[in-house]
């Protein structure tokens, strides 16, 4: 097997990932003990894909992670605690607590919050991109994740078409992890494979394991060079499988065991473990040292965030419009 | 020199590039074309690469516009008709409205809407759509009914860091010229006494005003004083001027070319009932389109949305009771 990617590298985006699993299974957790408002979305089984995403991208660049990239949105620069108030329910998190789970982001800093309706995010990045074009920001690129669910959109269609119109240097990763919520990919496309859709757009793509951390690192570092090199919009279908419900409130009792047994079907996590271990020769204790202190850190920041209390609603201020004296009068009554 | 209320809206666009480097025009057709009005003639070759073609994708258009105003520019989106806006509506109303209450980030963007019915447009070339985005936090709504505001407005519009819907009428466009573009204007947000009077206060808006203004000089013939008022922003709505109107006439008949359910007729009359009802004489009136979508036949339209006729017939009941 040949060594691609660099040691350091192929390790600091295992740790990515080790650190989005534990802190996915630390949310599960406080989710059964009814400690989390709403949902929780884990983003198990799809780690080394979304990792790879984030990695691949730079200080500048724009980035719309969706519900199952808590790894790439660490590599992109998101700090455990700021994934730990939006989930929470902190005010001091980066959306202040109206909104939840993983909708969060930081516009400012290229990331963008994704919205529940899907592929809506992708001309989003597309404007970020057609923007920086026209400030002379020729240096940076985007990347939109969705599911195989999303490619059925008209959102996602129009977007494709635009970013290959506009020759936007956009990286548009799909996971087909072969459920959008409980329907299987039989039901949600007729197409042999997801990455034709592409093709009819004249948009190049890249097809790859999304259970091989390594396969996927070099995928997304090959395509995010080419969009780099003004090579257009570069379109990624991962093969993989959600290894958990669509959230913790389902069981997913509808995954086919043939899938889970077969090839898509393996815990990526394991996959890049193993590789550690076996091939860039990592003892299994440094490993093992790195789970305690990960789990440490979160365990940390979750007592932090519980500390923080929740928001106020009698001081908040209810305000929707950047123009205050243009916001209409609050509807409640105030008889 | 007269200018038309399009010509108007093409000098607010060029008046705009020419003065910020952050606006840019994104729509169908817009580019060396000029757009399907000609809205934005001869703007893409006066401004190389800031009038853009785009392809027939609405949700596309706002979601890139919102994507850019993250990015500190203010585009503007030229919808071909208002009615072909609803393809790009959950951009619209999920993330360009939600965006500023989310993350605190200003989404500075305006959207245009050609709107309302002429002759001949029919049921999809017709729509007037005010309300639908009224109804959604984080939106301002205009509806310029004159020449003047229809320039100062939309350079307004741009310049405010929230999405604007710009509702622009269709019939206006060529029928209504002025002698000059203003100099100074009323703020987005105020309403204007279009016509003064006494006896009662019509509520209205965009194309609406002229028929109301058309009603209100026939009813004068009667001896009777009718206060037209022009809203020119639907969301936020003055309701001060309109109360302070209500208190003068006492009595009050909104006119709106959109549908009757809800809506910004229904609104008026619900802020006024609840904040003056002491101040009225008679229950107060509302006149709409019929609901029903919008007929393409000439003498089908003509009856289908509100005219000065059937406002002096309201206005006259109005006044007997």
């Amino acid at each position: 097997m040949n060594h691609q990617i660099d040691r350091k590298r192929f390790e600091r985006a295992y740790r990515y990932m080790l650190t989005a699993r534990i802190l996915d299974e630390r949310l599960a957790q406080l989710y059964r003990g009814g400690n989390v408002y709403g949902g929780v979305f884990l983003g198990k089984g799809q780690e080394a894909l979304s990792v790879s995403v984030g990695i691949s991208l730079d200080k500048g660049d724009v980035f719309a992670p969706l519900i199952r990239d808590g790894a790439g949105r660490l590599a992109f620069g998101e700090t455990i605690l700021d994934a730990l108030r939006n989930c929470l329910g902190s005010p001091l998190g980066p959306m202040r607590a109206r909104d939840g789970n993983v909708h969060r982001g930081k516009p400012r800093e290229g990331y963008i919050p994704m919205i529940s309706h899907l592929g809506a995010n992708i001309s989003v990045v597309n404007g970020a991109l057609m923007a920086k074009r026209m400030k002379g920001e020729t240096k940076q690129i985007g990347a939109a994740c969705i599911g195989d669910g999303a490619t059925s959109t008209g959102a996602f269609h129009e977007a494709l078409n635009q970013a290959a119109i506009e020759k936007l240097p956009l990286l548009l990763v799909i996971a087909n992890n072969q459920y959008a919520y409980s329907t299987p990919t039989s039901a949600q496309f007729a197409c042999k494979e997801l990455s034709l859709k592409a093709q009819g757009y004249g948009v190049s793509t890249h097809d790859v394991d999304g259970t091989d951390l390594k396969a996927c690192m070099t995928t997304l570092e090959k395509a995010a060079a080419l969009a780099r090199a003004g090579e257009g919009p570069q379109l990624i279908v991962a093969e993989l499988l959600r290894l958990c419900g669509h959230g913790e409130h389902d069981d997913a009792q509808y995954i086919s065991p043939k899938i889970k047994a077969s090839k898509v079907g393996r815990d990526c996590m394991d996959e890049a473990r193993n590789t550690l271990l076996k091939e860039y020769q990592y003892p299994e204790k440094e490993l093992d040292q790195w789970t305690t202190e990960t789990t440490d850190e979160i365990n940390q920041a979750i007592r932090q965030v519980q500390q923080e209390g929740g928001p106020d609603p009698f001081t908040h201020n209810w305000k929707a419009l950047a123009t205050r004296e243009l916001c209409e009068p609050l509807g409640s009554s105030t008889l | 020199m007269s200018i038309t209320y399009l010509e108007a809206i093409r000098e607010a666009q060029a008046y705009l590039l020419r003065n910020d480097p952050s606006v840019y025009i994104y729509g169908q057709d817009v580019g060396a074309f000029g757009g399907a009005f000609k809205a934005t003639k001869n703007l893409a070759k006066e401004f190389p690469g800031r009038v853009i073609d785009a392809p027939i994708s609405e949700d596309a258009m706002v979601g890139s516009a919102v994507g850019a105003a993250i990015e500190g520019m203010r585009p503007i989106i030229e919808m071909q008709f208002a009615d072909f806006s609803t393809v790009g509506f959950n951009q619209v109303v999920n993330q360009a409205a939600t965006l500023f209450w989310r993350t605190e980030v200003p989404c500075p963007l305006t959207l245009r809407l050609p709107s309302g019915g002429t002759s001949g447009g029919g049921p999809f070339h017709s729509q007037c759509l005010e309300s639908i985005y009224a109804r959604f936090p984080g939106l301002i709504v205009c509806t310029p009914a004159t020449v003047e505001d229809a320039y100062s407005m939309l350079i307004e519009s741009v310049m405010l860091n929230d999405p604007v819907i710009f509702c622009e009428h269709k019939y206006l466009y060529f029928h209504l010229k002025a002698d000059s573009l203003p100099q100074e204007a009323l703020p987005i947000g105020k309403a204007r006494i279009a016509r003064e009077g006494r006896d009662m206060t019509i509520v209205t808006y965009s194309a609406m005003l002229h028929e109301c203004l058309e009603a209100a000089a026939e009813m004068a013939q009667d001896g009777a004083e009718i206060e037209v008022v022009d809203l020119r922003t639907v969301k936020p709505i003055d309701t001060d001027t309109i109360i302070a109107s209500v208190a003068r006439t006492g009595r009050l008949l909104c006119v709106a070319e959109e549908w009757p359910w809800g809506g910004v007729n229904a609104e008026v009359i619900s802020r006024v009932v609840a904040e003056g009802f002491n101040l009225l004489d008679a229950p107060p009136q509302r006149i709409n389109a019929k609901d029903t979508p919008i007929p393409y036949h000439p003498d089908l339209w003509s009856v289908h949305r509100p005219t000065a006729q059937s406002i002096v017939a309201t206005a006259r009941q109005l006044l007997r009771n």
